[in-house]
């Protein structure tokens, strides 16, 4: 099973953090990534610039195009994991040991469509 | 048209399948889940072969072992299914797994791997419900629907749902290892007992199909004492579910009013289930680790033990409230302490904690406070206390059980 761990946060209250506690954050965050990197668990990562420098696309032909995200939350996506486990357990396993957890982020577990294709 | 000999004969038939589906379903379906991985497939597989029972046993005679049978035409069943679909899906591993020969009676490890599924705590709880009642105890979408007041469409839907998340998102069809299974047996007892609840309170509904739930809720709790007899907390449950249920008969009057613990008829309890469970209590505590179960089957006990209400062991049950609160922090342990505290050592010790407690939306705290001050004669306090929680209450039962005791409070008034 192929998951993508989603990372949200409050960005105000992230931007209210001193420096240094920002950049201990990463350096945990890192850390839980290289080691997924190590066990064959993890498929590639990313964290995002703020929601602020979203364009969301909607409409045929993508015409509607929306300066921001998606929608407009407190919580919004910060990056994402994607992962390769077993089952939802183990994936549930890695995703409680996200340090960014400890700091108020949310994570959420989303099943990827196998093989890439969408079909119904 | 039939004769009366034959239609009873059709009928026997018809009810030994029904009883037959209660007893097995579950249990057949587990295996044929791990066989197929498909929870949808393997269900559709299994209904077929319960229909082929419906159609040939009043006729021909169930076979010897039934449950074997069923096992088999399930798995049968499963194949003609797989084959029938596209041709483009390719189902080896399926058809592999399902002609490998590997005993066809129900293994009771695939039961508990069926409950831990169900009971997932990725599902939510009226999912985890409604599936564990669906899959293991072999309840139609009707009976479910009747005993939770829900029209059938939703709660079908809601099964669906459930079952889509299984197998999109990956949740195992597997025993939990070490680590993870304080946590999923938490859930798991957490899903039985709530069932019993619903069976249990006194609200609506179809009166046997309520008492059904309790029944089971309380044969799935043997069922995990049985395969997990080194955890403590399955036992605990079970105890507080049968010293609970032992006061089914005393717990209501003839009108549905309710009937408070101390003014019950103690001799409409049914010895049979205390003693069971008393003795069920003894085993838990013994192992040193009692659980928040365990603990609260203890309080009932205790309940149990007394031949009175006045005889009652309060400062025991003060006692193990405080360990409950210990074990799992809730302000609405701490209201039931207060109340125990209060009957061990004066009203006004209760009231004093009552006082530090904040439940804000709550009735059952100013339900206690109106009591205690009753008890100490404050009876303009306790009309206030008493109004304030008529104003939250929301049971029928309850609310007219409030009114009479307002009204009683103010006719001392003055």
């Amino acid at each position: 099973m192929n998951y993508l761990l989603l990372i949200y946060w409050d960005e105000k209250l992230w931007a209210d953090l001193p420096l240094p506690e920002r950049n201990r954050i990463h350096q945990a965050c890192g850390a839980w990534h290289d080691e997924l990197v190590k066990s064959g668990h993890s498929c590639g990562a990313t964290g995002l610039q703020p929601a602020a420098a979203a364009t969301t696309l909607r409409g045929a032909g993508g015409h509607a195009i929306t300066d921001g995200p998606f929608a407009e939350t407190k919580e919004t996506l910060g990056g994402f994991e994607t992962l390769a486990c077993r089952d939802l357990d183990e994936a549930l396993a890695i995703a409680r040991r996200f340090p960014g957890l400890k700091d108020g982020c949310a994570v959420e577990l989303r099943p990827t469509v196998a093989g890439g294709a969408c079909v119904d | 048209m039939n004769s009366p000999g034959e239609r009873s004969l059709s009928d026997d038939g018809r009810a030994a399948i029904e009883a037959l589906h209660r007893e097995h379903y579950g249990r057949i379906l587990a295996s044929l889940i791990r066989v197929v991985r498909d929870f949808a497939l393997a269900e559709d597989a299994l209904q077929d072969a319960f229909a082929a029972a419906l159609a040939q046993w009043p006729a021909k005679g169930a076979p010897p072992n039934p449950a074997a049978w069923l096992m088999t035409t399930a798995r049968h069943k499963a194949i003609d299914r797989i084959r029938h679909r596209s041709m483009a899906e390719t189902k080896h591993q399926e058809m592999i797994a399902l002609t490998t020969p590997d005993g066809n009676a129900p293994a009771p490890a695939d039961s508990l791997r069926l409950i831990f599924t169900c009971c997932h705590p990725a599902l939510s709880p009226e999912a985890q419900i409604a599936l564990t009642l669906h899959t293991v105890c072999g309840f139609t979408t009707e009976e479910i629907a009747r005993a939770f007041l829900v029209p059938v469409p939703t709660l079908a839907q809601r099964l669906v749902r459930a079952k889509t998340k299984i197998k999109l998102a990956g949740i195992p069809y597997e025993i939990p290892d070490d680590a993870q299974l304080p946590e999923r047996l938490s859930s798991a007892l957490h899903t039985i007992y709530l069932v019993f609840n619903e069976g249990y309170s006194a609200s609506g509904g179809d009166a046997l199909i309520r008492a059904d739930l309790c029944n089971e809720a309380i044969r799935l709790a043997r069922q995990l004492i049985e395969l997990l007899p080194d955890e403590s907390e399955p036992r605990g449950l079970l105890a507080l579910m049968l010293l609970t249920d032992s006061r089914r008969h005393a717990r209501a009057d003839t009108h549905g009013a309710l009937i408070l613990l101390e003014d019950q008829d103690r001799t409409r309890w049914d010895r049979e289930k205390i003693d069971e469970g008393v003795a069920l209590v003894g085993r838990a505590l013994r192992t040193g680790r009692a659980g928040f179960y365990g603990v609260q089957a203890a309080i009932a006990a205790v309940h149990a033990a007394a031949a009175s209400a006045r005889e009652t062991d309060w400062p025991q049950i003060a006692a193990l409230y405080a360990l409950l609160v210990r074990i799992r922090p809730s302000p609405l342990i701490e209201l039931n302490r207060a109340v125990a505290v209060a009957m061990a050592e004066g009203c006004e010790k209760g009231l004093a904690l009552l006082d530090r407690l904040q439940l804000p939306g709550y009735h059952l705290l100013p339900a206690a406070r109106a009591d205690l001050l009753r008890r100490l004669d404050r009876f303009a306090e306790a009309a206030t206390a008493y109004r304030e929680a008529l104003s939250l209450v929301g049971a029928e039962a309850e609310r007219r059980f409030l009114e009479q005791r307002l009204a009683e409070v103010s006719r001392r008034c003055g």
